[in-house]
């Protein structure tokens, strides 16, 4: 593992961040009253629009991953609709067990789906990008000592700590403070988010402090 | 000596436990005493001629009969309590506003009469908002409302244990002077004021469901007491508004039927009245808007009051809004009017203009009759403060001295006034009235606050105490395990100690000749017994060896723990905890099918085994399909979540919907969604059968010819039945024809006793014969001898039957396969042969489903429901967390902390989803009728233990429930292995494959080999659930304690702690008695053993 790989990681994620500051701001060039807390829905579909096409980016350019050996076209296609299965799939099952949590069964539904929309940017996007629609490969690198590489690594940290915001989230909803922000799915979808940039920011970190101890089978 | 040597093995185990839950009691006491409000109740009596302060009595009129401090104004009263008579329920409605729609809230503008009276005679009547003191239960109003004081909070609870007042009342002055009450309606006041009425018609104000029997009663004796003249106070106390408050809430259109009901009363009473009679209309709390009280919300603490008599008592006009006053104001006004002393301890506040003598008069002597009064009722209030600050030192010395002198002040100017009546100035009696208000207020305000104040001394000291008990819990937890550890001598020496700590104290009070209080006296002992067992396991362990091992490393799981703590200091999170224990379960859920996978100890799915090396570790927990616990998870999440659409609002959140389905299914509307209910409850109460029995059959213990097995055969089934046919009874009864009314009444108080009785036969069966085991001992013995015949010495010896109980159940489990073998042409396998290996949890299940009947029966229909649930849930719980737990060979076995944790979020959770909540008015008290419809007579303690066994069920169930987390890993061995056959080659090959290839599973057995440790793994079981909950009842007791001046002490932090506190008492008892159940049936396979061991030796 060299330095440079810890730099390219840290560049990458920082794009990852700067995406997230844009959907903050580009939404109000074209919307009048834009705000994330009043037009939440607007930003959720933004921010999870753009932090995919930086991620595609990113792996287009980057290409973080060993390449297939097979890359006929069709074989191509059906990767991508793998891909967009996996995705969509994601959101669902997301979505279920937000209503398994408590979130409201029939009013809010579309909240709660762009909440499980968003989540599923934040971390099924990223494991279909460097890994493929390859279930095996994400169990793999989801339990201990599966990872191979810095990448995922980072891959790892960042899911976990998006779920980890996306969970702290729900704390402050039935607090008394009546906050605008304290509506479902805000402080959910917000806590994702803090989540996910923390994950983004501190995985070089912890990668290049633990540089000695970490040992890839790959690497 | 075998028997001899694992008793003593097991009774140090319970001993200890018993000891620790001591030392929580204690601290709970100790906290309580200093948390709760007290006050002194002084016994002394204002009588007629001693003045409450110097001075002779205005006008001259001392010593004339009939006049007291005051001459009275009216020589009769007619007091109508209506119970829960909310202000919004009389407040005039001025209809004829142009534009708004008119109000369809059906208690609005039904108490007409009302309406008309105060606006045609203006200076007759008036209508008062009466500001009540919390707790607004009926029993602490009745209090104030005659004795004119404050009721503290620790009354609340005991609305069943009604006793006499002793403190100076109004009742009490009336009968000094000889008047003559007439009673009718509720019968608290029979224990209030025994024998003080010359006449009384009691009735039961128990059944809340019953909306009419009060009140008809009442109807029935009213107008002819009235017309009867024999009476000089009348008092009728109309219960139908409060229980149609419980029943249906305010919004119901029955409640319009019970006002204009009693609008009809107030309307003929008026009729009747005559001109020496003062009516007065009162509420005695108001309701929320479930219809429940107890609290201080808003609508709780506001009342009705209205007065009114045929001659004019008011100088003015009614303001548009009607004035607010305290609702003690009633008590000093009511004695003056009537000619009595004010009752003694007494602190409210004269309604002056009652006194100004009618609207004619002149507006100068008015004024002073007004100071007259405010000025007899300051002495009395200086009175009682005098003699209260005298008798305890609770009252603020400061703010006491301040009143003192503005009493003094304002006492002289009055004097003053009286000295030169003439020239007094209309401004100089204005101030001396604001003098007094202020005094009289002052000292309202400062008894308020005083009885209010705590003892931050035993507080602290109780906060103590528990934290160390759980500290204590956490230590003996992790040393339970540790090898050579015995409590034995340990116990001893700091309970010789406790002991000595109390006798001395107790010695020491006595000799000093001070009062022992029992509460200190048991702090003291438990504080005697713990520091002496914290400094001998300091000795023994920490001298040499550091402590930090001893403390368990802070995994997610006690972060969660943690996090579940600290939202008990918010008022917020402990009002929101029915959604937040399912949210924390879930994760806690999920968290562990995360850890599972995580730690490799889950196989990959089946569609992704086709490349995985086979690196399985020979040891270890069995592995089981990663599907395999996703499916237990999601099941778990799934059932949580249909548990949670069980629940039941608490009042701050007035945006929320409770649950209809808590209901009674008689108050469905509607026969065919009431018979499709029924049908559903009856079908959850089979499942619930099949299920239990499904799980016996699996393990074979179903198939023993023991009694109690015969019992969960067919005496489950009966009491299945019985419980259907009670609950067909109970939501059809009112549609019964009345030839079978008294049939109906009969059976529903029969049929619920019958239940019980069962489940009490089925315990008792249990208890005689645990050990569910199919093996006749001359079967086994013929075959055994074989096998047995090496071994030497008497059958007693403890190593020989150490060596030879596995040989028996190996060799029992051979000749069951040589039976399996043969039948295996025949049909199907079973697996009959493991039932010795769950004999243990087979004896749980059991006593559980046998303790979950009665428990349903106390609860709605549909509530079973949430029964079945509880029982699938902690099956799915207990099989998630058996696969994250290895099963050892020969010990020590650990019960992890997930386990205990989520099984306490699970018997929390499900308090909750029963349609509990943590406040008092949302106990169940109709769970005292089941079974005795007609109610209780005197008794209390009965309906007392109904209502808690109703409001602690979860606890119960999941406390006495506890042992199977031990023991469920141990069931669960059976299974993985199997899988982990079934799953490279096919499933007929793995049936088909004869068994003896490899070791049979143990289960429960290994328990048994290694007794030591089976001992020490219970007492660390019970110690980490003390644990948990000790930790919860910590958190509670430090959040009140902090939290005391918040606004929402009194209404969520402290019946939280108390629920917690009661909670965790019935827990620990219900742990205790699991605990000794397992230990029963360990006896009672032991001298199973034994009695076959002997009859082969003979
Ligand atoms: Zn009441
Ligand atoms: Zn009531």
């Amino acid at each position: 593992m060299k330095d440079t790989d810890i730099k390219r990681l840290l560049y990458t994620n920082l794009l990852c961040v700067f995406s997230i500051f844009l959907s903050f701001f580009i939404p109000s060039f074209f919307l009048d009253n834009f705000s994330i807390l009043e037009t939440h829905l607007t930003w959720l579909c933004t921010c999870s629009a753009l932090v995919t096409g930086v991620n595609l980016l990113l792996y287009l350019v980057v290409k973080p991953n060993v390449p297939s050996r097979r890359s006929s076209l069709s074989h191509k296609v059906t990767r991508v609709l793998k891909c967009c299965m996996y995705f969509l799939m994601s959101c669902v099952f997301l979505h279920i067990i937000f209503v398994l949590y408590g979130a409201p069964l029939i009013e809010l539904v579309l909240e709660t789906f762009l909440f499980a929309v968003i989540l599923s940017t934040f971390t099924t996007v990223p494991c279909l990008c460097l890994l493929g629609p390859n279930l095996k490969a994400w169990l793999r690198v989801f339990s201990r000592n599966g990872v191979t590489s810095i990448w995922e690594n980072s891959l790892q940290i960042t899911t976990i700590s998006s779920f980890i915001g996306a969970w702290l989230g729900a704390f402050p909803i039935p607090l008394d403070w009546e906050r605008p922000w304290q509506v479902w799915p805000i402080s959910c979808t917000l806590g994702a988010t803090f989540g996910y940039v923390a994950g983004l920011v501190s995985s070089p970190l912890w990668i290049y402090w633990n540089r000695k101890q970490l040992t890839y089978k790959n690497n | 000596i075998f028997l001899f040597s694992t008793r003593m093995q097991k009774v140090p185990v319970l001993l200890f436990l018993a000891w620790v839950c001591f030392l929580f009691y204690a601290g709970i006491a100790l906290f309580t005493s200093g948390f709760l409000l007290t006050r002194l109740e002084l016994t002394n009596q204002s009588s007629c001629q001693e003045l409450p302060g110097p001075g002779s009595l205005p006008g001259g009129s001392q010593g004339k009969p009939g006049a007291c401090w005051m001459p009275s104004r009216f020589s009769r009263l007619v007091l109508v309590l209506i119970d829960a008579l909310r202000f919004d329920f009389a407040q005039p409605q001025r209809s004829h506003v142009p534009g708004e729609p008119p109000a369809s809230v059906p208690f609005l503008g039904k108490l007409g009469s009302l309406q008309r009276i105060l606006e045609i005679q203006p200076h007759h009547a008036r209508l008062y908002r009466s500001q009540v003191d919390p707790p607004t239960t009926t029993m602490q109003r009745l209090k104030a409302l005659t004795t004119g004081s404050l009721p503290t909070f620790i009354d609340a609870g005991s609305n069943f244990a009604s006793h006499a007042i002793v403190e100076d009342n109004l009742i009490k002055q009336l009968t000094n002077a000889g008047r003559r009450i007439v009673f009718m309606g509720d019968d608290t006041w029979k224990d209030l004021f025994p024998g003080a009425f010359s006449q009384a018609f009691f009735f039961s104000s128990f059944n809340v469901r019953d909306l009419h029997t009060v009140d008809n009663g009442i109807l029935e004796h009213l107008y002819p007491t009235m017309d009867s003249g024999s009476w000089d106070v009348l008092i009728a106390h109309f219960l139908g508004v409060d229980h149609c408050g419980h029943k249906h809430g305010p919004h119901h259109p029955e409640m319009a039927k019970k006002l204009s009901q009693m609008d009809q009363v107030i309307q003929g009473l008026l009729e009747r009245l005559e001109n020496d009679t003062l009516l007065v209309v009162a509420g005695d709390h108001g309701m929320t808007v479930n219809g429940d009280h107890g609290g201080d919300s808003e609508l709780e603490v506001s009342a009705a009051l209205f007065l009114y008599s045929r001659t004019a008592l008011f100088p003015s006009a009614p303001p548009e809004e009607p004035e607010v006053i305290p609702q003690v104001s009633l008590v000093p006004t009511l004695a003056l009017l009537l000619g009595l002393p004010i009752p003694f301890g007494n602190i409210g506040e004269v309604m002056a203009e009652l006194f100004s003598g009618g609207g004619d008069s002149h507006p100068h002597a008015s004024a002073l009759a007004q100071a007259s009064a405010l000025h007899i009722n300051a002495q009395q209030v200086f009175r009682f403060l005098h003699t209260y600050s005298a008798a305890t030192q609770d009252l603020q010395v400061q703010e006491l001295h301040q009143l003192q002198k503005l009493f003094s002040k304002a006492s002289a100017s009055y004097q003053q006034l009286l000295q030169q009546p003439q020239e007094a100035e209309a401004s100089s009696l204005k101030t001396l009235t604001a003098e007094l208000q202020q005094f009289l207020r002052g000292a309202r305000a400062l008894c308020i606050q005083s009885w209010a104040r705590f003892s931050l001394v035993r507080m602290a000291g109780g906060a103590a105490l528990l934290a160390a008990a759980c500290f204590l819990c956490l230590l003996a937890s992790q040393l339970a395990v540790s090898p050579g550890f015995l409590f034995r001598p340990l116990l001893l020496i700091p309970v010789a100690w406790g002991l000595t700590g109390a006798i001395l104290y107790a010695g020491l009070l006595l000799t000093t000749g001070s009062k022992v209080d029992s509460v200190v006296l048991g702090a003291v002992a438990a504080a005697g017994s713990l520091l002496p067992f914290l400094w001998k396991v300091w000795v023994s362990w920490g001298s040499h060896r550091p402590l930090a091992p001893l403390l368990p490393v802070p995994t997610p799981v006690l972060l969660l723990l943690l996090l579940r703590v600290a939202t008990f200091f918010s008022d917020s999170f402990v009002v929101a905890e029915a959604r937040a224990a399912p949210f924390l379960l879930g994760s806690l859920i999920l968290f562990l099918v995360a850890h599972l996978h995580w730690e490799g100890q889950l196989l990959p799915p089946k569609l992704l085994t086709l490349s995985r090396p086979a690196s399985s570790a020979p040891t270890g927990p069995p592995r089981h399909s990663g599907t395999y616990a996703l499916r237990l998870g999601m099941g778990l999440l799934l059932c949580t979540r249909l548990a949670g659409l069980f629940h039941r609002c608490p009042e701050e959140t007035p945006a929320c919907h409770s649950s209809p389905w808590l209901g009674p299914l008689a108050s469905v509307v509607g026969g065919r969604a009431k018979n499709l209910w029924y049908g559903a409850c009856v079908g959850a109460l089979v499942a619930l059968l099949v299920v239990v029995r499904l799980w016996l059959r699996r393990y074979g213990n179903l198939k023993s010819p023991e009694p109690s097995v015969l019992f969960v055969r067919w005496g489950l089934p009966l009491m299945a039945l019985g419980t259907a046919a009670y609950w067909a009874l109970a939501s059809g009864a009112d549609d019964a024809p009345p030839r079978l009314r008294a049939l109906v009444a009969g059976a529903s108080a029969v049929l619920p006793r019958a239940v019980v009785g069962l489940a009490a036969s089925g315990l008792a069966l249990l208890l005689w014969r645990p050990v569910t085991v199919l093996v006749k001992a001359g079967a086994g013995a013929s075959r055994t001898r074989a096998i047995l015949t090496p071994f030497s010495g008497p059958p007693t010896s403890q190593a020989d039957l150490d060596y030879v109980v596995p040989q028996i159940y190996r060799h029992m489990q051979e000749e069951f396969q040589g039976r399996l073998e043969r039948t295996r042409a025949q049909g199907p396998v079973t697996v009959a042969a493991y039932q010795l290996g769950s004999v243990y949890s087979a004896a749980m299940v059991t006593a559980l489903i046998l303790l979950a009947f009665p428990l349903l029966l106390l609860h709605a229909e549909r509530v079973s429901l949430v029964f079945l649930l509880l029982f699938l849930q902690s099956f799915l719980l207990l099989h998630l967390l058996a696969a994250g737990t290895s099963v050892t060979t020969a010990g020590p076995f650990t019960v992890l902390w997930q386990a205990v944790s989520a099984w306490a979020l699970l018997a929390t959770q499900t308090f909750y989803s029963t349609g509990h909540q943590p406040v008092f008015s949302a106990i169940h008290w109709q769970a005292a009728f089941v079974g005795f419809p007609e109610g209780h007579g005197s008794s209390t303690w009965l309906p007392a233990l109904l209502v808690g066994a109703n409001t602690f069920a979860s606890h119960i169930l999941f406390a006495v429930g506890c042992p199977l987390l031990l023991l469920w890993p141990f069931l669960c061995e059976s299974q993985g292995p199997r899988k982990r056959q079934q799953l490279p080659g096919s499933e007929a090959e793995a049936r088909v494959r004869p068994e003896e290839e490899r070791e049979e599973p143990l289960m429960e057995m290994r328990l048994r080999d290694a007794p030591h440790h089976f001992n020490a793994a219970l007492l660390q079981l019970g110690l980490k659930y003390l644990f948990v909950l000790g930790v919860q009842i910590l958190a509670c007791a430090l959040a009140a304690s902090i939290l005391r001046r918040h606004l929402m002490v009194w209404k969520v932090f402290a019946p939280k702690f108390i629920f917690e506190a009661v909670g965790f008492i019935v827990s620990s008892v219900g742990l205790l008695l699991g605990i000794a159940l397992v230990m029963r049936v360990d006896g009672a396979v032991s001298s199973w053993f034994r009695r076959l061991v002997l009859a082969q030796q003979r």
